[in-house]
């Protein structure tokens, strides 16, 4: 019987099945939207078709209590997810929603320490959306201009919404649309790297979550924080639901035995 | 059962106010304290406590003062309550651990202050904590910049005396301290106007001893495994010692010990053998502040320990019982006092001794460092203790909060993701 990896976060919900050989049959992202857990349910259709659903991300407990078998936290999730994907990863980084981390790995692709944002949303993919619709671009617009303009300017607030009277004041200032980008860009570049060098940088780095999923992002973050090496699954935003379709059918790369 | 109102509205409270700040209570503690299983017995008599918080304490203060006894309050383990019951007064602890005080803290304090401090002063000010209306004295101390500049306006709305607390632990400093405790001594007898003799300073001193054996006893049974009882029921009777009265207070956390010690015998535990030990680390904990506790002990780890104010750096270290005269009660009183390792102090290698130790007394499998927002020293004072543990290989992680629960999502996924770390 299949397996079913549910990741409930605060804007999307991703979901990968795996069949009985564990292979992915499939994998979707969809909106969390206003009320994420009535969400997630109906996601997960006819539950009898699964031999196990483990749920991830914040709104794990509420799964649980309803209609998943097991949870495990976002940081294992990531964890199994990124080094089934690339068995040699050490280092990951998830920029997801609200939340921001970087989880270091052994060399068994067993989750040896992590750091986490506080409370807030700063240098999240909140942030970034905060901005860009401040900015009055697409996110992916947003990347683009980015990346073709002058490095003018600098965002001197973490906080989402110091930020965005920033940004609302650089505009007004008459600097360009790309210039500010580059300058909201390059705010949540360094705070993950900050992350980064707080944990340690061991390569190879692996980069998951929503915000990676933005085109042009992770090229972008990695010519900036000097990480030409940095591996991007192809659906990063499918990474800790991944982790836990993977913890649910038993299966870790290389690590030890799930607990 | 009583109606204690007129005895609230006597002490000049806001009732109205002071209701809604009691009404949250009661489901609070249902949900933290009493859902946990097989507590031993002797904790009833703390549920008792905590249900009848501000009020039977509070009215053996009022028959203490109307008897024309004093009540003073303080805000650390520094101050010596020998002191303060060797000149007939009674000692309470003030720290406030509820988000309910903190926007009327934020009336006099800035927001980005530690939230103990801000929750104190809210509780005086908002006039909803019998204990403060009950103080004839509030006893500060320098152990931060944030208390020692909220004492400033703390004394405008109640007495303030305030201890020089030495921040270095030189000969020097021994001295500077001795005799701060020195003028401690006469400033209490001013406010009781009773003399300080040596045979009560003795007494004083041979019961706090006796007090914090007690709860060295009771955390002694923490390093059995299985855990004879839960990390939160212990935090709650520490928080209890600082104001109840002591001779009960030893008699029933020696209850608590005593009943501790036969499940170990007997191999009965709160939790599982083998469930993650975690030590606890960092800022004070303030009733009713069980937050991270909680947090830890649902999601299936136990705390074995807890170097902070509200654990052993309140109960460790005796004071010499053997001086005779007040000089050389003095002496041992400064000498224990400047014993305790708080961050407050430059260097400070003594906490990292403490916490090595502790974990491997305790057994400890990983250490959670506890930080209150804004709480400087101990947020500095993180890179050190990461340094030294991680080079021993022990797992740490640190969580920065305060008392509100708008990052208990957070905190949890931490949490839990630590523990997935250490099983």
């Amino acid at each position: 019987m299949a397996v079913l990896g549910i990741d409930i976060g605060s804007r999307t919900i991703g979901v990968v099945v795996l069949n009985e050989s564990g292979e992915m049959i499939s994998g979707r992202v969809f909106d969390s939207g206003p009320r994420p857990l009535e969400r997630a349910r109906e996601i997960a259709g006819d539950l009898s078709q699964y031999r196990h659903i483990v749920a991830t991300g914040y709104g794990r407990h509420g799964a649980r209590a309803d209609f998943a078998t097991d949870l495990i936290t976002e940081i294992k999730a990531h964890a199994l997810g990124a080094s089934y994907l690339f068995p040699s990863c050490r280092t990951v980084l998830d920029i997801g929603g609200q939340d921001s981390k970087v989880i270091r790995l052994n060399e068994h692709g067993r989750v040896v320490d992590f750091i986490m944002n506080d409370r807030c949303a700063a240098g999240t993919g909140k942030f970034l959306e905060v901005m860009a619709q401040s900015l009055g671009l697409p996110l992916e617009e947003m990347v683009a201009a980015a990346a073709q303009s002058e490095e003018k300017v600098l965002l001197n607030s973490m906080c989402t919404v110091f930020a965005e009277s920033e940004v609302v004041s650089l505009l007004a200032e008459g600097q360009p649309v790309g210039v500010v980008a580059r300058a909201v860009l390059n705010s949540i570049c360094d705070r993950a790297q900050n992350m980064l060098s707080r944990m340690g940088i061991v390569p190879p780095v692996v980069f998951t979550g929503g915000v990676a999923a933005i085109p042009g992002l992770p090229a972008y973050f990695a010519r900036r924080a000097g990480l030409p090496d940095l591996l991007v699954p192809t659906s990063p935003q499918l990474v800790g639901a991944l982790g836990a379709a993977l913890y649910g059918a038993g299966i870790e790369v290389k690590g030890k035995a799930t607990g | 059962m009583t109606d204690y109102r007129k005895m609230w509205s006597d002490l000049g409270m806001d009732l109205e106010k002071h209701d809604r700040l009691t009404s949250a209570l009661p489901l609070v503690y249902e949900e933290v304290y009493l859902q946990q299983k097989d507590r031993p017995q002797a904790m009833e008599y703390f549920d008792l406590v905590v249900a009848e918080i501000h009020s039977l304490r509070i009215a053996e203060l009022v028959e203490h003062r109307r008897r024309g006894g004093k009540v003073c309050g303080a805000f650390c383990v520094f101050v010596p309550v020998e002191i303060v019951r060797a000149a007939g007064a009674i000692a309470v602890g003030l720290c406030g651990g509820s988000q309910f005080w903190i926007p009327d803290g934020e009336k006099v304090l800035p927001r980005n202050l530690c939230p103990l401090i801000k929750a104190s002063l809210g509780a005086r000010l908002s006039g909803t904590c019998p204990y403060f209306q009950s103080c004839d004295l509030l006893i500060g101390e320098t152990t931060c910049d944030g208390k020692k500049k909220a004492w400033e306006v703390l004394g405008e709305f109640a007495p303030v005396y305030v201890m020089d607390l030495p921040q270095m632990k030189r000969p020097q400093d021994l001295a500077a301290w001795r005799k701060e405790i020195e003028l401690f001594l006469a400033r209490m007898e001013e406010l009781t106007g009773c003399r300080v003799t040596p045979e009560r300073l003795a007494e004083e001193i041979r019961l706090q001893n006796r007090l914090r054996r007690a709860l060295e006893r009771l955390y002694r049974a923490r390093k059995a495994d299985p855990v004879p009882v839960s990390g939160k029921d212990v935090l709650l009777v520490t928080q209890v010692s600082f104001y109840d009265d002591p001779p009960r207070f030893i008699e029933k956390t020696e209850a608590v010990a005593a009943e501790a010690e036969e499940r170990i015998a007997s191999g009965r535990g709160v939790f599982p053998s083998g469930s993650p030990r975690i030590l606890v680390t960092g800022t004070p904990m303030a009733i009713p502040n069980w937050k991270l506790h909680h947090i830890i002990e649902t999601a299936g780890a136990v705390v074995v320990c807890e170097e902070t104010c509200t654990g052993t750096r309140f109960f460790e270290h005796q004071v010499d019982e053997s001086g005779q005269t007040l000089e050389e009660q003095l002496q041992a009183l400064a000498e224990r006092y400047l014993k305790i390792n708080c961050s407050c102090f430059t260097p400070n290698p003594g906490r990292i001794d403490d916490i090595l130790r502790l974990v491997e007394e305790y057994r400890a499998d990983g250490v959670i460092y506890y930080n209150l927002q804004f709480c400087h020293g101990y947020a500095v004072e993180y890179y050190a203790v990461e340094k030294a543990l991680k080079a021993r290989g022990i797992p740490v992680m640190k969580v920065e909060t305060d008392y509100s629960e708008e990052d208990a999502g957070q905190l949890r996924t931490r949490v839990e993701a630590f523990l997935e770390m250490l099983r």
